[in-house]
């Protein structure tokens, strides 16, 4: 931390333009290189182990050509889907088409600048950074429901309805999910919900909130258009949705605000339920202090990629919703099950149940 | 100039000129997506103001949910573009009576003699520690609770009454029960029956 402080410090020495806004503008732009290096990074390897992972699930190897063991498969995919032609659709409205998966990865990306990895380590520290995160992830759904009207193609369209208003219905359902957690917390800033979870598994709000946290879960995978809820997609039924008329370079963009949005859930359930960089061993008297030298950001990876594991189990397992159970479970099961929830939390706050309050 | 004139001179900029794009731009999606545009603008205006909430609350309802069910209808439209400019003239001198009436009352409301810089004055800046949302909910929970709550109830006869309009035929409509389609069991739906091959000579 010292380091960075000098750096900054060196930054507005050196650049004093416009009393250090634009000082202030470059640091901002380091940080999120800083973050989104890596981020694409673990998206590249993301795809790697979701098809090694279910690859042994369904008892095949999976990639094992490209490299040792496989290991350079994501790079061989993005060489080939650079190179590839990108292929316009006569009637299509090419602003509109183009413009659509930047509408998709922007949002992917910008969220991640309030996710707290440890203690003071974000890219900003945003007073209302929960609302931040439900607001432009909000967005999102702009470049799937414009994908589909822009290719001007019947199935696009079709998937593009599908989205729209499954993405509207379930992030009720999500908000209402974290309104529980803002109750206990006390806050809406994702650092202070954090910080709130210290001392030990007992204090995650997994444990007052397990059903939100499973509803969470499931909202999150409808929200990322993963299996079981992939109609938006939906191979067998409208043939790849959204994403028919894009190739090459277009559709990586797509891609990897997917798997973007999903490692950026897993980070989020892992924030709001698990206790984020906090070790599972705080309290307990011989193994906390056996652990103590693992940074917080260990722990908080750690538990993301069990969450990221989640999403790929669940997808080997279930098969496809039909699109009315999916509204039906939205609307008519979770929605009065978080409402429910809200009360209970309401009165675990009036009789300040320990150890949450 | 400092910084923030410049930025917000830039966001002012866009403000303007995507309004005027939206409203003259000829397709319906392009126009919600410019409006979009405009929001956000807005919302960053207001984000110089230190009002973050209110901004973060204007992407999350318009842009996040109302915008998108804009779009979802619009891109359902099958819109005849000469039907529309065959009214055009016809609708014109009315269109124009109503703008200037409009803008007519727009300036004497919101011109400068209401809140010109002599009757408000710039607002103070707060520190580093000023929670703008803090601040919003202490007055809507405490000062304000009340008229908050007859606006949330306000909202939940409208959706009550929107939901009541749709269902007035209820006997009449088909519906699948979805519990019943799961908890269907194999004998419900399939009838096995034994039956005697008849021989070569039809018996």
């Amino acid at each position: 931390m010292e380091l960075w402080q000098a750096f900054v410090q060196m930054v507005h020495t050196l650049i004093p333009w416009l009393d250090g806004t634009v000082a202030n503008i470059l640091i901002i732009l380091i940080k999120a290189i800083v973050l989104v290096m890596p981020l694409m990074l673990v998206v590249a390897y993301f795809t790697y182990a979701e098809r090694k992972v279910i690859g042994y699930m369904q008892l095949r190897i999976g990639p094992n050509r490209v490299g040792p063991k496989g290991w350079l498969q994501p790079i061989a995919d993005a060489l080939k889907l650079m190179t590839k032609e990108i292929i316009f659709p006569t009637k299509a409205n090419i602003y509109l088409f183009l413009l659509a998966p930047v509408l998709a990865i922007t949002p992917a990306i910008a969220v991640w600048a309030v996710i707290p990895f440890d203690e003071g380590i974000y890219v900003t520290n945003l007073d209302i950074s929960l609302l931040y995160v439900l607001a432009i992830g909000s967005i999102g759904v702009y470049g799937i429901i414009l994908a589909g009207w822009a290719s001007n193609s019947k199935y696009p369209l079709l998937g593009a309805l599908r989205s729209a208003s499954l993405l509207v219905s379930y992030e009720i359902v999500i908000g209402f999910a974290l309104v529980t957690v803002v109750m206990i917390a006390g806050s809406v800033n994702l650092n202070t919900i954090v910080q709130a979870q210290q001392g030990g598994i007992a204090h995650w709000y997994f444990i007052p909130l397990f059903p939100m946290m499973i509803i969470f879960f499931i909202s999150a995978l409808v929200e990322t258009n993963r299996a079981p809820f992939d109609v938006v997609e939906g191979e067998s039924e409208i043939v790849g949705g959204t994403h028919i008329e894009y190739s090459g370079m277009t559709f990586a963009v797509f891609f990897l605000a997917e798997y973007a949005n999903m490692i950026l859930m897993a980070t989020l359930a892992v924030v709001m339920f698990f206790g984020g960089w906090h070790s599972p061993f705080e309290g307990i008297p011989y193994l906390q202090a056996v652990f103590a030298w693992v940074p917080g950001i260990i722990w908080l990876l750690a538990k993301t990629s069990f969450f990221m594991f989640l999403y790929l189990w669940v997808r080997a397992t279930f098969p496809r919703f039909r699109y009315d159970q999916i509204m039906h479970l939205s609307w008519k099961v979770f929605l009065p099950i978080t409402i429910i929830w809200i009360f209970v939390v309401a009165l675990m706050t009036q009789f300040q149940l320990a150890p949450w309050f | 100039m400092n910084s923030e004139q410049i930025i917000f001179y830039i966001l002012s900029f866009w403000f303007v000129a995507s309004s005027l794009a939206m409203i003259f731009s000829r397709n319906a999606v392009k126009a919600v997506l410019f409006l979009v545009l405009a929001f956000f603008s807005a919302a960053s205006i207001w984000i110089l103001l230190e009002a973050e909430f209110l901004a973060i609350t204007l992407i999350l309802v318009y842009v996040g949910a109302v915008m998108v069910l804009f779009l979802f209808v619009i891109k359902m439209l099958n819109i005849d573009k000469s039907t529309l400019r065959a009214k055009f003239t016809g609708y014109l001198s009315l269109g124009l009576i109503v703008a200037a009436i409009i803008v007519a009352e727009m300036s004497l409301v919101l011109g400068t003699n209401q809140f010109g810089l002599d009757v408000f004055s710039s607002p103070a800046r707060h520190g580093a520690d000023y929670s703008n949302i803090t601040v919003l909910a202490m007055q809507l929970y405490t000062t304000y609770v009340y008229p908050f709550e007859l606006a949330a109830v306000l909202l939940l006869i409208a959706i009550i009454a929107a939901i009541t309009l749709v269902h007035r035929n209820e006997t009449s409509r088909k519906k699948q029960s979805i519990s019943e389609q799961v908890n269907v069991q194999a004998k419900d739906r399939v009838r096995l029956v034994s039956i005697t091959l008849p021989n070569k000579e039809g018996k």
